[in-house]
């Protein structure tokens, strides 16, 4: 039976204090799926998170993890969840191989088998020279690297991932980006929170915007994609002359060689060019303006 | 059951590494400082006072700084441990895990106990550069170390749950712990005390432990003796009750 890997039912949260994190979420993530859920800060990503994981008290709501309810069966749950939280939570002094072996200690795995799960986790992720280093000698994108080693010791078939690629740098990230995608393709369904929309858009197949406590957007990208009504593209042209006319088009002119478009659904980059075309001039690059899960996205945000 | 006690190993094994690696700062200070109180009160006031049930002032302090040793380190061994783990949010690595409450309080408090142990048995050992202590039955105390370092593991454990910041995590032995201590009977028999003062030292839990570990050296106590393995076993199992009702409830570890 092809369940959900996450089903959450009117879930909600009210911090001490008053705070309504979550009024009633529902979502759903398919097993094997690559999910995004993006977010503003405090729009209450990390509370599901913690509530998936354990680490924060629901309000009300139900939610499941491969059909199995946390409130029954955590402990059978957590068995099958990695998590690669936000902040750096491991213990500064401790040696790199020695965090990575007690976590699978903490899963039941033996030690003699979590010395040789170690080896081959912190080999793939580069980490293998440094593991009689303690972690707080690790640079930023070790730790993160450290951090996601640590959560896939016990091979889950969930991994939680909490903005995982903050602050790391651009090859890093994209060496992330590698590991994460075979990694999916291997089974092990990805929920994903990231302040990188481009990430998002890279890597998942499915997303959930949530705003304020409440999901306001779901479905795949491509899906998500669609309901965008207008593009940006910066165009580059050989020349601007004055008495260009394009009244089909909203645009302006960014510098002498360089214009931006913006394009409607109901048109395309075809009728765009062959005005230029008419008018005598030629695009010699065409691209889109920002991303554009990131426009959706700001859009809702802003509405 | 055999996940958890795999996970009960690796939290043992995590918190007697930490306990050795910075042993200047764990093993070292209660070492010299119990010694400082041999030489001190034991040889330069000690020689200077009269024998105590028969035995030398010196020989009769031993019991009790041994076990203020095994107090102080056992409780402040979790205590530390715990908020450490709480403040760098590493005590996530087993909250997201399948652990059992009951393998979180024991992980931290067996490392808690084998400090106190260790501790203790050092103390003891410096002990023979000044006296011969004799021992009366061992099995008493071993039963006193052993349910001490237990209550007092179990009480830094509620210190730990309850600490916010650093400062938490030393009111209670400042305030509280030390003062209980010294008023426990370590230096002095209560029964030297006036009646007053005897009766005030009787609701200290402290006084029952001191009294009846060195009971187990001489085979004399204030107390009588099976009065303070109550009261012991007693206090072991109200703060034992009170740790597993806060990790099961996750007080002061989910918000």
């Amino acid at each position: 039976m092809n369940m959900e890997a996450i089903k959450i039912e009117n879930l909600k949260k009210i911090y001490k204090g008053g705070t309504h994190a979550l009024k009633g979420i529902d979502l759903q993530v398919g097993t094997g799926d690559f999910f995004a859920l993006l977010g503003a800060n405090g729009a209450g990503k990390t509370t599901i998170i913690g509530i998936l994981t354990g680490t924060v008290n629901k309000t009300g709501g139900k939610a499941f993890i491969h059909g199995m309810d946390i409130d029954k069966v955590h402990d059978t749950i957590k068995r099958d969840v990695g998590i690669v939280p936000q902040e750096f939570n491991f213990n500064i002094f401790e040696k790199v191989e020695d965090i990575v072996v007690t976590q699978a200690g903490f899963y039941g795995l033996k030690r003699h088998e979590a010395l040789k799960r170690a080896e081959k986790i912190l080999k793939d992720l580069n980490l293998w020279d440094k593991r009689h280093q303690k972690s707080m000698s690790l640079s930023g994108g070790m730790k993160r690297r450290l951090m996601i080693a640590r959560a896939l010791i016990h091979e889950p078939k969930l991994l939680i991932l909490d903005e995982p690629t903050a602050g790391v740098d651009v090859e890093l990230r994209h060496g992330m980006w590698e590991y994460l995608t075979e990694l999916n393709k291997s089974g092990v369904t990805i929920l994903l929170t990231t302040h990188y929309i481009e990430e998002a858009e890279q890597l998942c197949r499915n997303v959930a915007i949530i705003k304020e406590g409440e999901i306001v957007k779901t479905g795949s990208v491509k899906e998500l994609l669609t309901t965008i009504d207008k593009q940006t593209y910066v165009v580059e042209v050989d020349q601007i002359a004055s008495h260009v006319k394009l009244d089909d088009f909203k645009w302006s002119v960014l510098d002498d060689r360089t214009v931006e478009v913006e394009v409607d659904q109901k048109k395309t980059l075809n009728n765009f060019i062959t005005c230029l075309d008419k008018e005598g001039i030629l695009v010699r690059d065409l691209r889109p303006k920002g991303n554009r899960l990131e426009k959706l996205f700001l859009n809702i945000l802003n509405s | 059951m055999y996940l958890q006690l795999i996970a009960l190993q690796s939290i043992v094994r995590r918190e007697i590494v930490r306990f050795l690696r910075i042993w200047v700062q764990t093993l070292l200070p209660p070492v010299i400082t119990q010694t400082l109180y041999f030489v001190i009160f034991g040889t330069f006031i000690g020689s200077q006072l009269r024998e105590i049930n028969g035995v030398s002032y010196m020989a009769f302090i031993v019991p009790g700084l041994v076990m203020m040793a095994v107090i102080n380190s056992s409780f402040s061994n979790v205590v530390s441990s715990f908020f450490g783990s709480k403040f760098q949010r590493n005590l996530e690595e087993m909250l997201v895990a399948p652990v059992k409450p009951w393998v979180m309080i024991w992980g931290f408090i067996s490392g808690g106990i084998l400090r106190g142990l260790l501790v203790g048995l050092l103390v003891f050992f410096i002990s023979f550069f000044f006296t011969w202590p004799s021992i009366h039955n061992f099995g008493i105390i071993l039963l006193f170390i052993v349910l001490t370092a237990v209550l007092f593991s179990m009480g830094g454990m509620v210190n730990g749950i309850f600490a916010k910041k650093f400062d938490d995590v030393q009111i209670f032995p400042t305030f509280v712990l030390i003062p209980l201590t010294y008023f426990g009977g370590v230096f002095y028999s209560i029964k030297d005390l006036p009646e007053f003062w005897q009766t005030v030292s009787q609701f200290n839990p402290v006084l029952y432990m001191v009294d009846g570990f060195r009971y187990g050296f001489y085979g004399f106590s204030d107390v009588n003796i099976w009065f303070s393995i109550f009261i012991l076993i007693a206090f072991t199992l109200i703060v034992g009750i009170i740790n597993a009702y806060l990790i099961r409830k996750g007080i002061g570890l989910k918000s």
